[in-house]
């Protein structure tokens, strides 16, 4: 069998434990009831698209110290597959927000600061598609990634000290506020599963842009020729 | 400070590759110029002549392969000495007068009594009287001697002019060509890529034509001279 | 040494350049002012809803107005290639950026200290208490928008559609400043006005960490 098509298949079965494992094992929360178990899809998505813009940024500071394309390759796809995850990470919130809070969409710290960082790097992708030359591209949008990136920090904290109307933040926030123990281990098994769709999804995007990249070195060089 | 007496330079390119974007703009380019030489670079549009006038600047930096500037015997790398460069772009500022944009790149460049240095060079490319003038006023022969004054306000022991005759009109092209003979006779190294103008070419010791980003043709004299040179004239 | 020299050329050269047109500080003085005014129909501004909505309403405006008359900052060294001409002559590139964030900080907070008396008196908010902290905060914020919006200007200056890039890139960026600044601004217009430390140091971080991102990469943003 492929190898692709074998770890396609071992993400799949990690999600099914993960999907099983949110609804069956994880402890109905007290208040919220049965909605609440949208928390291991949101919140293992945000930490997951995360990670993903952390390796779009390492791979954009890697690729302005070292011009080598794969590197422009890994950036574009960390940075598709993180707006991926970031994206339903903004439709997750509203279908949990509204039967909780009674309203689809609350300027919540963490949901403001996400809707930030996907416009951002929203930007970086659309950056992407108004520059022509490859190496042109793969430089002017990494170093914008880098700026991005460094944004991130600045952007949930301004949010999070001075925007925030209602409740704490149920995961790291104040004490008090906490995670059953099944809760956060199926929340990191949940987070575990997603990171395997990430690598899965990051690999399949990174090929197609080493191809796209090779095809485009061939039809400049028949364009010049 | 800038030495008021340059030092003969000749450049040398080792395996020079460019590529933009995986296409080759320059392909294992070597040369060894040396110092004093007029040389015309000669090809077609896209053939590499001012990507490699660019990376001799040092204002590109090639995919791999090495630059150096051959300093009287001593060999030296890198942005030193800063050669001067024309382009067909004056690379003035419209808004700033003449003497304003001398003194400001006098300045960046750290010239000793950048002034007098502005003010000899404006005498010397003729534009003395309109000094206080907006560069943005002048004609294009003009905008070309203000440019020339540019590059030469550190002394440079190397020239670099890429296509600096385009757009130039038959009176702005001889006084270009005597002041490249200037130059020459100076002992300064000279570097140019040429479109089309016979004038100055006739000061030419050496004729390189690009083809592809690759040398096709190096020669200093005989039939195959002339014929890269009418080339460079084509 | 000679990056404090370049950068004093330089910021020369901007400055001479502007007084001598006045373009961009005419053209961002009046766009703020198109904003304040547009903006009073969206609220009925008393003095009670201004002290509630005009620390924001005035860092937008700024931050529009930004964006807008940085566009022109690198563009305007593409006509001639007087950016290699410059590329050529520093001795570090990282004394372009530090020239043009200063002349551009300049210009913003001259804009801005133009319009606060108008905006105090349309908007029916005392200012003059609390004048000597706006003006502090008026340039941490502009400090900021400047260091990110000179680099980002360079960036968009290479791309396709570069007048409408700018402001794509740079306001999702300065979302922080917005935040921080409106809400020092905000507590300085209050009916007892008080000046929010947390808020200053926040915007001095984020400067502070911009300007060092900046020193690293200035030379990968205007190389060739």
């Amino acid at each position: 069998m492929k190898k692709s098509v074998l770890s396609a298949m071992v993400v799949l079965l990690l999600l099914g434990v993960a999907a099983y494992a949110a609804f069956f094992v994880a402890p109905t929360d007290a208040k919220q009831g049965v909605i609440y178990r949208i928390l291991y899809l949101h919140v293992a998505s945000a930490w997951t698209g995360l990670t993903s813009f952390f390796i779009c940024f390492i791979a954009n500071s890697l690729y302005v110290l070292r011009r080598q394309p794969r590197w422009d390759w890994l950036g574009v796809s960390a940075g598709e597959t993180g707006l991926v995850f970031t994206t339903v990470v903004l439709l997750t919130g509203p279908i949990w927000a509204h039967p909780v809070w009674g309203i689809w969409w609350t300027w919540d710290a963490r949901l403001t600061s996400t809707f930030v960082l996907w416009l951002l790097y929203v930007s970086y992708l659309l950056l992407r598609t108004l520059v022509e030359e490859p190496d042109r591209r793969a430089l002017l949008s990494a170093l914008f990634g880098i700026f991005a990136f460094i944004d991130v920090p600045l952007v949930f904290g301004s949010i999070r000290w001075w925007r925030t109307q209602h409740p704490q933040p149920i995961i790291m926030g104040a004490p008090g506020a906490g995670l059953d123990p099944t809760m956060y281990r199926v929340l990191f098994f949940t987070w575990l599963a997603m990171l395997g769709l990430m690598t899965l999804l990051l690999r399949q995007r990174y090929r197609l842009e080493a191809m796209r990249g090779d095809l485009e070195i061939i039809q400049r060089e028949l364009e010049a020729a | 400070m800038t030495p008021t007496v340059f030092s003969p330079t000749g450049i040398r390119f080792e395996n020079i590759d460019k590529r933009y974007g995986g296409l080759y703009a320059l392909r294992r380019v070597s040369l060894e110029i040396s110092a004093g030489e007029c040389v015309v670079f000669a090809g077609r549009n896209g053939s590499g002549k001012t990507t490699l006038l660019r990376i001799a600047a040092c204002l590109v930096r090639p995919s791999s392969g090495r630059v150096s500037f051959l300093d009287s015997g001593k060999e030296r790398d890198g942005t030193l000495p800063r050669a001067g460069f024309v382009a067909h772009a004056t690379m003035v500022y419209d808004e700033l007068t003449a003497e304003e944009n001398l003194l400001l790149f006098a300045r960046l460049q750290g010239i000793a009594e950048p002034a007098a240095r502005a003010e000899a060079l404006l005498r010397e490319v003729g534009l003395l009287e309109r000094r206080s003038s907006l560069v943005r006023t002048f004609s294009r022969g003009m905008r070309q001697r203000v440019a020339i004054a540019r590059a030469l306000l550190n002394q440079p022991a190397v020239v670099l002019l890429d296509e600096p005759t385009t757009g130039l009109d038959p009176q702005g092209a001889h006084w270009f060509a005597e002041t490249l003979r200037h130059l020459r006779d100076s002992g300064r190294t000279i570097v140019m890529s040429l479109h089309g103008e016979s004038e100055v070419s006739t000061l030419a010791t050496r004729a390189i034509q690009l083809d592809a980003g690759a040398v096709v043709a190096d020669t200093r004299t005989g039939a195959n001279f002339r014929s890269v040179l009418a080339f460079a004239n084509a | 040494m000679a990056l404090l020299s370049n950068t004093t050329v330089l910021l020369g050269k901007e400055l001479r350049t502007e007084f001598r047109s006045r373009e961009l500080l005419t053209t961002t003085t009046v766009f703020v002012l198109i904003v304040m005014v547009l903006f009073s129909f969206s609220f009925d501004p008393t003095s009670e809803e201004s002290r509630r909505f005009g620390a924001g309403l005035l860092w937008l405006a700024f931050l529009f107005a930004a964006s807008l008359m940085l566009q022109s900052c690198f563009l305007r060294e593409q006509t001639s290639d007087t950016l290699s001409a410059l590329r050529l002559s520093v001795s570090d590139p990282f004394a372009i950026f530090l020239a043009k964030l200063a002349a551009n900080t300049l210009f913003l907070l001259l804009t801005e200290l133009l319009l606060l008396p108008v905006f105090a008196v349309m908007y029916n908010v005392a200012v003059l208490p609390t004048l000597h902290w706006l003006v502090l905060v008026f340039f941490l914020g502009s400090l900021g928008v400047s260091i990110a919006g000179t680099a980002l200007s360079a960036i968009s200056a290479q791309a396709r559609m570069r007048e409408l890039l700018l402001p794509l890139l740079l306001l999702p960026l300065l979302t922080p400043i917005l935040v921080a600044s409106t809400e020092v601004t905000a507590a300085l217009f209050d009916r007892s006005p008080y000046v929010q430390w947390k808020g200053v140091g926040f915007l001095a971080v984020f400067d502070l960490a911009f300007l060092t991102i900046l020193w690293l990469l200035g030379e990968y943003l205007v190389e060739e």
